[in-house]
């Protein structure tokens, strides 16, 4: 399979006046599309903000990112942005519902930033997702009057309205009980199965990362294992 | 529209916080049309009782003799001026009258009576009788028809300065308002009077009202530049009126600057509370931006509330304004019921001031605008 996303020779230094943080070194990466991946460490081995740099979210101080065969080093803001929300889904583990709108609405946000208008396709396919992920009574409740687990489920069928190529989720089960973070992977899989959507989830939780088909661990901004099964 | 409905929803979703911003908006706006309309209304007011009895511009001899003869001429150069409202002439003299036995002295004034209508209102200002509209009649005002005891179709004697006596008759009674004049001026037709003093055909004043009261100086000299060489005099009322204006002037600067620091304060306002609202919304930022959201629209979500809470504001504002004026218009009588103050409502004014809180509002938003757009996702998902 092609390669989705490839990182090369990234290196992530903090500036902060007179001291200098490097987070990441050297970094040499890349995921095939349709691949269901993990990435682990523990807090402050660099794996989030090695995250945000794959989500185009943040810079690499050096080296190159390609998403969906695009380098990102030469685009301007607008065009990352663009690229975030035609390519990218993102899952994080505050969910980050727009509360002022209903579970409808927000899964529809990503087509509404990208054509600004509304159509009854969009509503239609807004509809399949969240019966995809259980939600079809509460699709017109607001983002408060669900629960945790609704609210995520709600986020990962928002990460899909655009039909990404890639979903990254950030510890997408850290605010969770057992039983809906249970439901949260099956539908993951469910997903990477059914619409071939590479999936990078980033975790410190070992046990999770072991359903995945490869683990990448990072330790102190650098590759130390790569495991695939 | 996507910034324009997270910005409708933003308001709606908060809206305690959206009815306070905009009660506060229009109470600015409506202190504004209230000051601003009373002070323009009194200023209104206040000119309307120093100029509404007299000529804009009087053109006299400059000399110690007082008749002009060729006013013809002057009269047709000065009708196509610009900015001329109306023109007339006026032969005017000192004399004394004698009504079975009582004398008093008077301005006897004898007016072209239909251009003169124009400055006087004459006219309006009959309360008994009529105009006089013939020969050998006059008007006499309130005062001096109460001193005299005269009554309609009396007549009495007019004395000259060179002891000539003439009959005239009274034809009516006119009150124009001011005491002093009411107790002063005969008034009769231009012919009459020419008769009386023997002025032949000629005048003593040309008198002039233009049409924006304010540029009566500039137009008086232009007539003086006109007529250079002639021997005549020309004033104006803003040159007779000067502390007045200069007095008018200090009025308008302090209301300007109450509505100046209206406005500033109302846009501080929606500016502090707009980027308190920017900080509250940057989770939901943040998230629009890593879905791809631009800058740009990020910024206009802002710009867009700051519109709608400066449109709101400024349409209850102009209805509590008008409101308040309606209030004093009631509140404020004289003892004798009539109005204290005719208020005049400047509705390009109102409108502009509605038209202002919306840009400054707007305006009010650039900055928290900014702070949206610079709001980097990663702060808003790392802070989480």
């Amino acid at each position: 399979m092609p390669e989705v996303i490839s990182l090369k020779d990234v290196t992530k230094v903090y500036d902060l006046g007179t001291l200098k943080t490097q987070v990441l070194f050297d970094i040499n990466l890349a995921f095939e599309q349709g691949s269901f991946n993990s990435i682990i460490g523990q807090s402050g081995s660099g794996k989030s903000t090695l995250m945000n740099i794959i989500g185009t979210l943040d810079r690499p101080t050096s080296g190159q990112v390609t998403i969906s065969g695009k380098r990102t080093d030469g685009m301007s803001k607008n065009e990352l942005a663009t690229l975030r929300n035609r390519t990218i889904g993102f899952v994080f583990q505050f969910h980050y519902l727009l509360p002022e709108f209903t579970a409808l609405e927000n899964v529809m946000m990503p087509y509404w930033i990208r054509d600004g208008g509304r159509s009854h396709q969009t509503q239609d396919r807004a509809e399949q997702l969240l019966d995809l992920v259980g939600l079809s009574k509460v699709k017109n409740n607001l983002a408060t009057q669900m629960s945790g687990g609704q609210q995520q489920r709600t986020a990962i069928a928002r990460a899909l309205c655009n039909d990404p190529r890639i979903i990254l989720a950030d510890e997408p089960t850290g605010n969770l009980d057992s039983e809906s973070s249970e439901i949260v992977y099956k539908l993951f899989r469910q997903i990477n199965e059914q619409m071939g959507t590479t999936f990078l989830i980033v975790t410190h939780n070992r046990k999770i990362a072991e359903q995945t088909d490869r683990i990448v661990e990072i330790r102190d901004g650098r590759i130390f294992t790569d495991v695939r099964r | 529209m996507l910034p324009l409905k997270i910005a409708l929803r933003f308001l709606a979703s908060n809206k305690g916080q959206t009815i306070l911003i905009i009660i506060g908006i229009a109470i600015g706006v409506s202190v504004q049309v209230f000051v601003g309309s009373l002070i323009g209304s009194l200023q209104k007011n206040i000119i309307d009782r120093t100029i509404g009895n007299s000529a804009h511009i009087t053109i006299a001899s400059a000399t110690d003799y007082p008749l002009m003869f060729e006013w013809q001429d002057i009269v047709d150069e000065i009708v196509v001026l610009e900015g001329i409202q109306s023109v007339s002439v006026a032969a005017d003299s000192a004399a004394f009258i004698d009504y079975a036995g009582n004398t008093a002295p008077v301005l006897f004034r004898g007016l072209d009576l239909e251009p003169a209508e124009g400055i006087y209102g004459l006219s309006e200002a009959i309360y008994e009788g009529s105009l006089p509209d013939q020969h050998w009649q006059v008007a006499v005002g309130k005062e001096l028809r109460e001193e005299l005891g005269l009554r309609l179709d009396d007549t009495f004697s007019v004395v000259t300065s060179n002891a000539s006596r003439y009959d005239v008759t009274v034809a009516g009674f006119y009150d124009l308002g001011i005491a002093s004049v009411n107790s002063a001026w005969v008034i009769s037709s231009l012919e009459t009077a020419q008769d009386i003093f023997a002025f032949e055909d000629a005048v003593t004043s040309i008198e002039i009202q233009v049409e924006d009261v304010f540029e009566a100086d500039t137009i008086a000299l232009t007539i003086e530049h006109t007529l250079s060489n002639r021997g005549i005099e020309v004033t104006n009322w803003e040159d007779q009126n000067g502390e007045l204006l200069s007095g008018l002037q200090a009025q308008s600067i302090s209301s300007y600057m109450i509505q100046t620091f209206v406005l500033v304060s109302v846009v501080i306002a929606i500016a502090s509370i707009l980027a308190i609202k920017v900080v509250q919304k940057s989770r939901q930022l943040g998230i629009l931006k890593a879905m791809g959201i631009t800058d740009w629209a990020a910024s206009q979500i802002f710009l867009l509330e700051g519109f709608f809470l400066g449109l709101g504001g400024a349409i209850i504002g102009v209805g509590i304004g008008l409101l308040l004026l309606l209030g004093f218009s009631f509140g404020s009588r004289n003892p004798d019921g009539s109005d204290l103050l005719t208020l005049y409502l400047d509705f390009r004014f109102i409108a502009l001031s509605g038209v202002v809180a919306v840009l400054a509002a707007t305006m009010a938003a650039v900055l928290p605008a900014r702070k949206s757009s610079r709001l980097s996702p990663i702060e808003v998902i790392r802070n989480a």
